[in-house]
């Protein structure tokens, strides 16, 4: 180990202690709703960076992300809730035998959310795989509309449209936050990995990966199923954050997928500390912004409230940032150790200049 | 002197601070904002006839859905720990008031919710009442209207697989009818947002059904009975209370005339002094009629504060005891008893559109309907 | 169930009707993606703006309905004009994938623009007619019913589609736009102001748009700031059918989406709840068959 990567080691362990010490002063502190945006932040952290390690890493333009997240959200749901809720709620048609008596705590659950989703994302990307650009983002698309209608028809296991509820309520700042830096280290290694290497590598040119003898199919198909489980870890976590899912377009449709997108395009294609940023300011934005929709004074001026006022103001983030800003707030490059020690030399030399602190 | 003006700052700070705010979570944009603006209104004229309970002024919080789950929850969340309001009235649809009711019940808020149909709302939950009667009395109403009043054999139904309550109400309705009434249905589906009907419609004219019912909202309702007219279809057209909006004439005009539709509330309806008092103010307020929702708006605003009084208490778990409670509370759209599940136990009114306005055509009694 | 004749026919009829209108959006969506390589995901949400400036025009301004038709043609193609300038023009350069995102960005932002200024609701779009019966009359042949606007709509697309490949093939411009989809930088060598070439593209199409979206209104008179998001899937479904790109295989895939929809669910009635799947797969299924669309050019990446 070298002198720097020792040093980053150290970071890394005391950003994470400090971040365990931060969660458990909010944990204390903030009130249930504060915590609640906090979870969301996290779970959307997830969603974000398992969409990045495609879009961005990979370079490979795929819209199917909800899909992913339906299936971790349904499967890791089905496991947790109890059987009678099961059989309570289903009242048109009583759920199937298997479904009805499966039971599982809440990690493996969630774990089992994952492997569903990446089982899905290796069977879809057999045939969304070998299409190129814009087919590809179309193709995934479908795919994912195509699960949602699936989810929608089958009555005995996912209860249509009534959706569940009676999900446990297990998903908390813990949960959330500890599952995001698992997906964070795990992408960050991966891609610091020679298969990380290889996805850059087709990222920036697939045809000369190609030719230096990658498999680019067999790459991206992994990196697909890896972002699949991530994004159905996070569905396991956003079924218990809600507590009641359903299949309409509302809940799982594009619009959450563009979600994702927004949060992943704000913090910067290609940046996983970037997509982190990204989601948490999405998260925050939505919330905060709701003082918009309620009357509200500017500049001493009062104004009514203005409906979709919200989704508004990040669309015009969302145009601006790809137009003007084009790379995000941190474009590709990550927040690294060094960059920060670099920032704040800096920011200590020019500090020095100007005469302060003398 | 001293004393003086620091009793007079306290008595000042309680008349400035003294109040009791309630929630207000609604879809005001998305794709049923029409249902959450007509609440508004009701609910804003309830707030201006009556904006004091227990001598305390009653502030009104209002939130948007967006009409989507996750804005529900936060949305409720909002409300209970910042807004720190007594009780939420909404959302309207079913999924979204679920997915609040989760929230308000590890908080221990009440909440009214004020048309969402589904039985799942409030199964199991301590916390969630409603002002609207469900989906099995209303399904079972309307298979009673179809066999009873239409003497229909051959029922086509338009399910929308995208909305749970269409789901349900097409499964009360053919238990109802095909044991009552030993009529035939034909199941056909749709989901929402979807325009073209005609395959559809095309099925239900070979099935030879005398009646159609439509099972999801206004706007597919219109596009589908305008599509069924222009294709020869010459039977009765039914529908749930999800065709109760203005916008159903507005798009459907000429072919939605003579459709029938269950739901809460018609003013035509109103015989009580209480009921004509609302439709008066209502027209004087807004210049128009009021809509269903706004009726149950306005019914979920009064029942909150009939509760407070009740329970003569600002605390949420005292409220909500009494709203659980209520019995023979004279609303606008009725008189309404919360059973112990927390729903209301209330009259099915059938409407009729005439010249483009909705008219009353008959009411069925919970009785009638065991 | 039995299929019987009148079914068969009518909704066969219904089909073309459909086909029609998905190939009227297809076209437009087909022209820039020709000359940019750009799939305009907001094209759905330009077609409901002029939806929305034809009702306007009708209600606020009380043009006639023909007048109207013409002021949303005129206001759609400015709309489509600028956000080319705005949007998509300081992309040219970038990779492709950037272009396709900010095009999701402006379809949003174009959605929450309508929602905060027009407001969320549903709104009647047959306000714009005298007679508002017009667009529900039929012909009654036998006992088939077919409605009349079967033949407008058809009509309509025909003749759009004439004016369309008379520019295309018959005039200068329709020359230059077809010179930059070989191959924009000789294009500009030759001394063709490329820019504006591309900015009277944008204009033709979103032109187009907003015909389809009044003949889309006329049938479905409902609409709201979301309406433009199917129509603008299946037309983009309609358009690789085709073999994207192609204005020819756009009309082609259009009427073929249109008639296969509804040929599934009347064969196959039982799987009607799964009709959106159909398309969906139908894509898929057709890109991995034949990735160049039915009637499109197969193209090699150079490197």
């Amino acid at each position: 180990m070298t002198k720097k990567a020792k040093r980053d080691t150290t970071l890394t362990v005391l950003l994470i202690i400090g971040m365990i010490i931060f969660l458990q002063v909010a944990n204390t502190t903030f009130d249930s709703y504060e915590k609640q945006v906090l979870s969301l932040m996290a779970i959307y952290g997830i969603m974000a960076v398992s969409l990045n390690l495609v879009n961005g890493i990979t370079g490979i333009f795929s819209l199917g992300h909800a899909g992913f997240i339906l299936l971790g959200a349904y499967t890791s749901a089905l496991l947790t809730i109890p059987s009678e809720q099961k059989i309570a709620m289903f009242i048109i048609q009583p759920p199937s035998p298997l479904i009805a008596n499966l039971h599982a705590d809440f990690l493996t659950a969630t774990i089992m959310g994952g492997l569903v989703a990446a089982f899905g994302a290796f069977i879809i990307g057999f045939p969304v795989l070998r299409l190129s650009g814009d087919y590809l983002a179309i193709a995934s698309l479908g795919f994912s509309e195509v699960l949602r209608i699936f989810a929608l028809n089958l009555q005995s296991v996912t209860n249509g449209s009534l959706g569940l509820k009676g999900i446990p309520n297990y998903t908390n700042v813990w949960w959330s936050w500890g599952w995001l830096v698992v997906t964070v280290i795990f992408v960050v290694s991966l891609v610091k990995s020679s298969y990380g290497r290889a996805l850059l590598a087709i990222r920036d040119n697939s045809i000369a990966a190609e030719a230096m003898g990658i498999n680019v199919f067999k790459h991206t198909l992994l990196s697909f199923v890896i972002s699949a489980f991530f994004a159905g870890v996070s569905g396991a976590l956003y079924a218990h954050w809600l507590t009641t899912i359903d299949p309409r377009i509302t809940t799982f449709g594009p619009t959450l997928t563009y979600y994702v997108l927004i949060m992943v395009v704000l913090g910067g294609l290609g940046s996983i500390t970037g997509s982190v940023v990204g989601a948490v300011l999405f998260a925050f934005l939505m919330e905060w912004l709701r003082v918009f929709e309620q009357p509200f004074t500017l500049f001493g001026r009062s104004f009514p409230a203005i409906q979709g006022m919200r989704m508004l103001v990040l669309s015009v983030l969302f145009v601006v940032t790809m137009i003007v800003w084009k790379r995000g707030i941190f474009g590709r490059s990550e927040l690294t150790w060094d960059a920060i020690i670099n920032f704040f030399k800096k920011f200590g030399k020019k500090a020095d200049e100007r005469g302060v602190g003398k | 002197m001293k004393r003086i003006l620091v009793t007079l700052l306290v008595i000042l700070s309680i008349s400035i601070f003294a109040e009791i705010r309630i929630g207000v979570l609604l879809p005001l944009t998305g794709g049923i904002s029409a249902f959450g603006d007509w609440t508004k209104k009701g609910i804003d004229l309830a707030h201006k006839q009556k904006n004091t309970v227990l001598g305390e002024k009653v502030t009104l919080v209002y939130v948007d859905t967006r009409s989507e789950k996750t804005e529900a929850a936060n949305g409720m969340a909002r409300l209970t720990d910042k807004e720190k309001v007594v009780t939420v009235i909404g959302e309207i649809a079913s999924s979204n008031s679920m997915a609040a009711a989760e929230i308000a019940e590890s908080r221990k808020v009440p909440q009214v919710a004020v048309t969402s149909t589904s039985p799942l709302v409030t199964q199991g939950k301590k916390f969630i009442s409603r002002v609207c009667f469900i989906d099995p009395l209303q399904g079972t109403a309307l298979a009673e209207f179809a066999g009873k009043n239409l003497k229909a054999k051959k029922v086509t139904i338009f399910v929308d697989i995208e909305q749970d309550y269409s789901i349900s109400l097409t499964n009360y309705f053919v238990e109802r009818f095909e044991k009552k009434y030993k009529g035939q249905v034909l199941k056909v589906q749709y989901k929402s947002g979807d325009q073209e009907f005609s395959a559809q419609i095309a099925q239900a004219l070979s099935f030879g059904s005398d009646a159609i019912m439509m099972t999801g909202y206004y706007n597919e309702i219109a596009l589908a009975a305008q599509q069924a007219r222009s294709m020869g279809f010459k039977g009765y057209i039914i529908a749930g209370d999800g065709a109760d909006a203005p916008e159903l004439v507005k798009i459907g005009g000429k072919a939605v005339e003579g459709l029938y539709f269950t739901t809460h509330y018609i003013p035509d309806a109103a015989t009580s002094k209480l009921g004509k008092d609302f439709v008066d103010a209502f027209k004087k307020e807004y210049g128009t009629l009021p809509a269903m929702n706004a009726a149950l708006g306005y019914d979920a605003y009064m029942l909150i504060l009939n509760a407070i009084e009740r329970a003569k208490s600002k605390d949420p778990v005292k409220i909500n005891d009494a709203i659980r409670a209520t019995k023979g509370f004279q609303g606008v759209s009725g008189t309404i008893n919360i059973d112990k599940n927390g729903d209301a136990i209330k009259t099915v009114i059938v409407a009729q559109v005439k010249d483009g306005k909705f008219v009353f055509a008959s009411s069925i009694e919970p009785e009638d309907l065991q | 169930m039995t299929i019987n004749f009148t079914i068969f026919i009518q909704n066969l009829l219904n089909g073309l009707m459909v086909g029609g209108l998905y190939a009227l959006i297809a076209v437009g969506y087909t022209m820039v993606y020709g000359i940019l390589g750009l799939i305009n995901f907001a094209f759905g949400d330009i077609m409901a703006m002029g939806i929305y400036f034809a009702y306007y025009g009708a209600t606020l301004i009380r043009l006639n309905f023909p007048f109207a038709i013409v002021f949303s043609l005129i206001t759609t193609a400015v709309l489509g004009i600028l956000i080319d300038r705005l949007a998509y023009k300081p992309l040219r350069n970038a990779p492709r994938i950037s272009a396709l995102i900010t095009a999701i960005g402006v379809s949003f932002f174009i959605e929450s623009f309508a929602v905060v200024f027009f407001g969320p609701n549903y709104k009647p779009f047959l306000d714009v007619l005298e007679d508002k019966t017009i667009a529900f009359q039929s012909f009654i042949i036998g006992n088939v019913y077919i409605p009349k606007i079967i033949f407008i709509i058809l009509g309509v697309t025909a003749a759009a589609l004439v004016v369309l490949f008379l520019i295309v093939y018959r005039t200068k411009i329709g020359m230059a736009m077809r010179a930059i989809s070989a191959d924009i930088p000789t294009t500009s060598l030759m001394g063709i102001n490329v820019d504006m070439v591309i900015g009277v593209t944008f204009a033709i199409s979103s032109a187009l748009a907003a015909l389809a979206g009044v003949m889309w209104a006329l049938r479905y008179p409902s609409f709201y700031p979301y309406t433009g998001f199917v129509p603008g899937l299946k037309a983009f479904i309609a358009a690789v059918l085709g073999g994207i790109g192609s204005i020819g295989g756009a009309v082609l895939g259009g009427i073929l989406l249109g008639v296969i929809e509804m040929m599934l669910i009347t064969f196959f009635p039982t799987l009607m709840q799964y009709k959106d799947a159909f398309s969906f797969i139908i894509l898929i299924i057709i890109l991995l068959v034949k990735p160049a669309g039915l009637l499109g050019k197969r193209t090699v990446e150079k490197v």
